[in-house]
């Protein structure tokens, strides 16, 4: 079976995200001004092959724990769509 | 003395640190590539700095990956000397041979200029001949260094005599103000547990040579030097 997984990667809560920080400052200049904490992170996609949702599930997990995030400053989330 | 400096895809200073250990330390020295797996039997590894592997994802997310990396974590692990300066720390810390993280500098700026840095613990093989007790004047350069680790790791890493250097203002007060990314209790270098690996953002091999009018860094590279011939460290299970 063939997934494809929708992974969002953000800085914690509790660190300062300069990137947001600087974006949010922006906006408020160009006149956005109700808009606040502005936090910027990264989304990643890939394909995979894996017998059943769990299988698929659970790699994708792995591999958001050894790489794709790192875990002092970083925490993960995602979504599993099987493809046709 | 071998020492091995390990070339990732994107390091840019690994020839700088040749230099300064081939021609002014006058020490042997191997480049190791990072497809190798093969250590070629040096005595101490230098990750030098750069943006291995264009610092895609995170930086050194995907060096701590490269074959050669998983003989540094093993050499490490049995009690070699490795030193990691600017992408090396960041490297070291992804691998997970040293504590806490390297995020992007408070002002979203990439730093590039001299700083002074105090040594905070003056008995590891990297800080035992930095004796004197002025600041010393390192350049930085990086755009991710503003060092962070929880506040459980950072009372742990206290405790244990783990921070090597803050940065400070040219009298050696550590401040908000001599603060040059926002690193969390100014820390500029850090080392693990055991002792045998540091890691530190500021660049020392810049700071080596004569011709550049600071040697404040040669220091450095002559105290691993010396306490490696004493035997007090890197000695490899």
């Amino acid at each position: 079976m063939k997934f494809t997984a929708e992974i969002n990667v953000m800085p914690l809560k509790a660190l300062l995200d300069p990137q947001g920080k600087a974006v949010r400052m922006s906006m408020h200049n160009m006149g956005y001004k109700t808009i606040d904490n502005v936090r910027i992170g990264k989304h990643i996609t890939m394909e995979l092959e894996a017998g059943d949702r769990q299988e698929a599930s659970d790699k994708v997990e792995e591999a958001c724990k050894k790489i794709l995030s790192n875990p002092v400053m970083e925490f993960y989330e995602f979504d599993l769509v099987q493809l046709k | 003395m071998k020492f091995g400096v390990v070339i990732f895809p994107g390091s840019n200073c690994d020839h700088d640190m040749l230099y300064v250990l081939r021609n002014i330390m006058e020490q042997k020295v191997v480049e190791l590539w990072h497809k190798s797996t093969d250590l070629q039997n040096v005595d101490a590894i230098i990750l030098p700095g750069g943006f291995s592997y264009g610092d895609y994802l995170r930086s050194g997310a995907i060096a701590r990956y490269s074959p050669i990396m998983e003989k540094v974590i093993e050499f490490a692990n049995r009690g070699g000397l490795v030193f990691g300066v600017c992408n090396g720390f960041q490297i070291l810390c992804e691998s997970g041979l040293l504590p806490g993280a390297l995020l992007h500098n408070e002002n979203q700026k990439f730093i590039c200029k001299n700083v002074y840095i105090t040594v905070v613990n003056h008995s590891t093989c990297l800080t035992r001949g930095l004796t004197d007790e002025r600041a010393l004047s390192i350049p930085i350069a990086h755009g991710e260094g503003r060092y962070y680790a929880d506040t459980a790791t950072l009372k742990e890493m206290n405790e244990n005599h783990q921070i090597l250097f803050r940065y400070c203002d040219e009298n050696g007060k550590v401040s908000k103000e001599s603060n040059p990314n926002g690193s969390i209790e100014n820390i500029a270098g850090i080392c693990n547990l055991r002792k045998n690996v540091y890691g530190m953002m500021p660049h020392p091999e810049r700071a080596a040579d004569d011709e550049l009018g600071n040697t404040d860094g040669r220091i450095m590279f002559e105290s691993i030097i010396k306490s490696m011939k004493q035997k007090l460290c890197g000695i490899v299970e």
